[in-house]
């Protein structure tokens, strides 16, 4: 179940990005083994009217299954998991998928913050937290806390990101991430063994 | 642990951290002190909410927290709000209304009167919107609305129907994208920066505390509407709630529940059928208990 990187074995997977992040994260599904049995949580800010279209539109892109996270319901291995818009996702112990309606964080629901806050909880040292391109502060907190618990957080390198304010301040609060090329993060996720 | 604590939190007791060893014993203790029962919400949702209000009230940690609550009446009503309120939209998710308004109130409009129950009806905005769509039906008048909820003050604003002037926008847009039959202006007076619903809106609504953790069947009624209450509860909750609702709802009485919650996977599963599935509304299966 465990996945080895070069700074740790990985259980599970949180991406959040914004403004530039459905091109970011497409790239990254692509790069995803096909073997990968950590599962994977996306979040991405959304106009919050429109029905989601983000599974439909990255499953092409991507080896695992793709599909929106519903309310309580258990975490599968080998799956992309992508927060429905409007709503918080959360991980709860189980591992479950959980969903809220409460008041959005920074602005945003789905946020960033909470689904790393509350994946942190659940997979402490086992997790990966990735803050890509966006442009606001919203995953910055939330990878402080993936840290705080003994994960690894990976950020976009903001110089390289279609808009570097997001990246830049989640790099600036987690100073021990580790801020990479969106190719390299796609490189590490393409080494990620079984 | 003795069995009365890890009963606490539902399910074996697992708690890893200091933080969820507190947040048990905090629920516990706000439950023997004020009867409001949280021991069966789901924990990661609560577990933010209780980060937020460790911050309001100045606490370092849950166990200060609960210091407050327990030798502080006074601080358990805010405690209250962090706990329980979200504020929706009127009209959220038009398509939910548009539903009601096409496939469920020609129905219920055979009957020479109506009884409806907004359960977690929070601020109201569901409340008014129900109301307010029964009248453009013309079902208002024989309609009685119970809204209830857990949190007293809430309760003290769904029935003042005051809202910030600056949402009503979005209202106005969600209403319209319903299939409204008129225009959200004929219901509110807007002045100081609110918008003031009409007083008549609300003539047969009776705001009451009820609580879907604790307390039991009320009415019989047609329609329950309770939206975006049952992804804060744990499995075992979700199913009391909606055994309530089956045992409160008329034969084929129709639920309505939030856009990303189900009854698929609940212990009720078998005892409601899809009415309209994009929009959760479920009809009552014939013959269930």
């Amino acid at each position: 179940m465990s996945t080895a990187l070069p700074f740790g074995p990985v259980r599970a997977i949180v991406i959040g990005a914004s403004a530039g992040g459905v091109e970011a994260i497409g790239t990254l599904l692509q790069a995803l083994p096909a073997e990968l049995q950590a599962p994977v949580f996306i979040v991405l800010h959304l106009p919050r009217e429109q029905p989601s279209l983000l599974a439909t539109i990255f499953q092409p892109k991507c080896a695992l299954p793709v599909k929106e996270a519903s309310d309580k319901e258990p975490v599968a291995a080998s799956t992309v998991y992508v927060a429905p818009p409007d709503y918080h996702l959360l991980i709860d112990a189980g591992p479950l998928t959980a969903l809220s309606a409460d008041d959005p964080v920074h602005y945003s629901r789905p946020a960033i913050d909470v689904l790393f806050e509350s994946a942190a909880d659940v997979y402490r040292a086992g997790l990966l937290g990735v803050v890509l391109t966006g442009g606001n502060q919203d995953g910055a907190a939330g990878l402080a806390s993936v840290i705080a618990s003994g994960g690894q957080g990976v950020v976009q390198l903001p110089e390289t990101a279609q808009v570097s304010y997001m990246p830049a301040a989640a790099l600036q609060r987690n100073p021990s991430s580790r801020a990479m090329t969106l190719a390299d993060i796609a490189g590490l996720f393409a080494a990620l063994p079984e | 642990m003795d069995a009365g604590l890890s009963a606490v939190a539902g399910e074996p007791s697992v708690a890893s951290s200091d933080f969820e060893i507190e947040l048990q014993l905090l629920v516990e203790a706000i439950y023997l002190k004020y009867h409001c029962d949280f021991r069966s919400y789901a924990k990661a949702s609560l577990k933010r909410r209780m980060t937020t209000a460790m911050g309001r009230f100045g606490c370092a940690t849950l166990s200060q927290l609960q210091d407050r609550i327990l030798h502080d009446p006074a601080v358990f009503a805010p405690m209250l709000e962090y706990l329980t309120v979200q504020v929706s939209d009127m009209f959220r998710d038009p398509g939910y209304f548009r539903a009601l308004r096409e496939q469920v109130l020609p129905q219920l409009r055979t009957y020479p009167s109506l009884k409806i129950w907004v359960a977690g009806c929070s601020t109201g905005e569901e409340v008014y919107s129900l109301a307010i769509l029964l009248r453009e039906e013309g079902l208002l008048a024989r309609t009685i609305v119970y809204a209830t909820d857990i949190n007293a003050k809430a309760l003290q604003k769904a029935e003042a129907g005051v809202y910030e002037l600056e949402r009503v926008a979005g209202f106005t847009a969600n209403h319209h994208a319903s299939g409204a039959r008129s225009s959200l202006s004929d219901y509110y007076v807007a002045g100081y920066g609110n918008a003031v619903f009409d007083k008549s809106l609300k003539k047969n609504v009776v705001f009451s505390d009820h609580s879907l953790a604790t307390d039991s069947v009320f009415a019989e009624v047609h329609l329950v509407s309770c939206r975006n209450v049952l992804i804060y509860f744990d499995r075992t909750l979700q199913d009391r709630a909606l055994g309530l609702f089956r045992d409160s709802l008329v034969r084929k009485g129709f639920l309505g529940i939030g856009s990303k919650e189900s009854v698929r996977f609940s212990a009720h599963a078998e005892d409601f059928d899809e009415l309209a599935r994009e929009e959760r509304i479920y009809q009552k299966r014939d013959g269930a208990a």
